[in-house]
């Protein structure tokens, strides 16, 4: 079966964003990206289950600009097939983003879309759902656990009380959690075939979806500050001032 | 204008969350329909009619709902007629996983996980993990929303006497079917709702040791939590994380023991009203959050204490 791994591109995970002072943003300029965390774990998860022999081929689609197709050679260095750009300089929304994977879904005919539960910018938290939804598909959200079989995949989701294990027809969407696996790392010989792999580019444009944004950012700011805190010496400090200054034991 | 908000529950019990949820809905203008989607779940609707604020209550239920599933629960509320302006549900892992869907089949762009209501089209929601909180208009007809439940302060569970309305309950997709569930026993209070957190990090060393974290937290009346490192060691289970891709909690008193306070984990804490860390490292950045720092070994720290608890 064919694999397709919505990847994206985000501010790395360990950059100390800052907003920016005229409230429209967060600095982006010369900030380092990264593939979002989640998406690599998407990227593994889809590799692992070629390596077993279940996954026939991996696509990974990333939807934004030139840059992306860095991103998208990572992805390939870790041992996607093909990678699709879906080239665009505005930043879609999760809906026009379910929208154009739902495209590409229909072109490329995966029988699994692996995606990021989550994107580390946005928080959104929605594109797989959502393009499950789009397609008519049963989704198995937050894995961390993915099992293939007899047309079915067997999906553990890391859910509020704990986990919950569901079997979905395929095909089917899955979004990954953090405990699915653990990523491995590029090796440079995988780095250098990764440049002789299939890269194709399409123009948003051309695929005809709406993705007009529907929400206008007003602005963005800083959250409230916390006042600074005091340092004990003793843990018998402690008790007295959480008992008598902060009344909270 | 009418708000329809999907209520989170366990076929008994109305969570805490849907309670903030109604709060949250009861910032907008406009009447408040409950939709409690379920199997044997009559009990959980008439909690919801007792609810202060809720002006009616739908009841959908089918055997199928259960354990409501994200495309069953979405074909129960596609398959509601009224007119509703607003569509909100919890940010837990329930709203999460079914809410988008109906967001997408309605054409509408989602807002996730509100912190504030500014109008009946703005709305605050942190972003990159709390370090910039969005302020964001929605220009769809429809609004779809899920609600940061520690943001909003649950209405009372009495007094209010809607009437309860039984509603189509969609049908069964057979897209995805239930399996099994692996649920985390406690006697502890809930960690999203409770007045205090103790949370262990990398620093605890194992999942044994965290039996002292249990033995504090039991003397406090306060839920367990942990960092991502502490699960992903094999510590605990997945449902102790708390940061921005974990639960976000807000007590009363959050204490951190052995956590470097990594901004991932800062979150789904930094909203408490007061915050301990215990870190041997004074160096550590969750140090910046506290209220009170103890720099000194927690398997000094902690058994002491107990102690004097
Ligand atoms: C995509 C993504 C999502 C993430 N989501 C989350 C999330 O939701 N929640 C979350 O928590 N993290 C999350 N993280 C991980 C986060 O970045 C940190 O790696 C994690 O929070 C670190 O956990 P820790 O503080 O327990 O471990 P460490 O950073 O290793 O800190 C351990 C601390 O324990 C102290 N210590 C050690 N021994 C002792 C002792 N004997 N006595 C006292 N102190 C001691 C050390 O000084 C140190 O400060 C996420 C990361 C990514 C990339
Ligand atoms: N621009 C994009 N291109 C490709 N995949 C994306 C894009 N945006 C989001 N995704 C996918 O959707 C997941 C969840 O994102 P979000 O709904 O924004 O939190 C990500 O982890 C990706 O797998």
């Amino acid at each position: 079966m064919k694999i397709l791994v919505a990847i994206k591109r985000v501010i790395d995970a360990n950059v100390k964003v800052r907003v920016k002072p005229d409230s429209s943003g967060v600095e982006t300029a010369n900030v380092k990206m990264s593939m979002n965390p989640f998406c690599e774990i998407a990227v593994e998860e889809a590799v692992r289950l070629k390596e077993k022999g279940i996954a026939s081929e991996v696509v990974a689609v990333s939807i934004g600009n030139q840059q992306c197709q860095e991103t998208l050679r990572t992805a390939l260095a870790l041992g996607a097939d093909k990678a699709i750009l879906v080239k665009t300089d505005d930043a879609l929304e999760p809906l026009a983003v379910a929208k154009t994977l739902k495209k590409v879904v229909e072109q490329e005919g995966p029988e699994m879309v692996l995606l990021g539960k989550q994107s580390i910018d946005g928080d959104n938290n929605q594109t797989g759902q959502m393009l499950g939804a789009l397609l008519g598909w049963g989704q198995g959200t937050f894995a961390s656990e993915v099992e293939v079989e007899d047309g079915k995949t067997k999906v553990t989701r890391e859910i509020d009380g704990g986990l919950q294990t569901i079997e979905l027809k395929l095909p089917a969407v899955v979004t990954t959690d953090l405990r699915l696996n653990e990523p491995r790392f590029a090796s440079l010989p995988n780095i250098m075939k990764a440049k002789r792999k299939p890269l194709d580019e399409i123009a948003l444009a051309d695929l005809g979806v709406d993705t007009a944004n529907r929400t206008e950012t007003i602005s963005v700011e800083n959250p409230p500050e916390r006042s600074e805190g005091i340092k004990v010496e003793s843990v018998a400090e402690l008790v007295e001032k959480l008992k008598n200054e902060a009344k909270v034991i | 204008m009418t708000t329809l908000v999907i209520a989170e529950h366990d076929n008994s019990e109305l969570q805490a969350s849907t309670y903030s949820t109604i709060a949250a809905a009861k910032e907008l203008n406009g009447d408040t329909v409950v939709l409690v989607a379920g199997h044997n779940c009559q009990s959980v609707a008439e909690q919801a009619a007792k609810a202060e604020g809720v002006d009616k209550v739908l009841l959908a239920q089918a055997e199928y709902l259960e354990h409501l599933l994200a495309e069953d629960v979405e074909k129960a509320v596609m398959a509601q007629e009224g007119d509703y302006s607003h569509i909100l549900a919890p940010a837990s892992t329930f709203g999460k996983n079914m809410m988008p869907r109906i967001s997408a089949l309605l054409d509408v762009q989602q807002i996730s996980d509100i912190i504030a209501i500014e109008s009946d089209d703005t709305f605050k929601r942190p972003v990159y993990a709390g370090n910039a909180i969005a302020t964001v208009k929605s220009n769809d007809a429809k609004k779809v929303i899920t609600v940061r439940a520690t943001a909003f302060d649950a209405l009372a569970t009495e007094g209010g006497s809607a009437s309860i309305e039984n509603v189509d309950a969609g049908t069964h997709t057979e897209l995805s079917n239930y399996v099994g569930e692996e649920l985390t026993e406690s006697e502890r209070p809930d960690l999203g709702t409770a007045r205090v957190v103790v949370s262990g990090g990398r620093g605890m060393g194992n999942g044994e040791n965290f039996e002292m974290l249990e033995t504090l937290a039991d003397k406090l009346g306060a839920a367990v939590g942990a960092s991502r490192a502490a699960v992903d060691a094999g510590f605990v289970p997945n449902d102790y994380q708390v940061g921005q891709t974990g639960k976000i909690v807000a007590p009363e008193l959050y204490i951190a023991v052995g956590i470097s306070g990594a901004i991932q984990h800062l979150a789904g804490m930094k909203d408490s009203k007061v915050i301990v860390a215990i870190n041997k490292d004074e160096e550590a950045p969750i140090f910046q959050v506290a209220d009170y720092g103890l720099v000194e070994d927690l398997f000094k720290a902690v058994p002491e204490l107990i102690e004097s608890l």
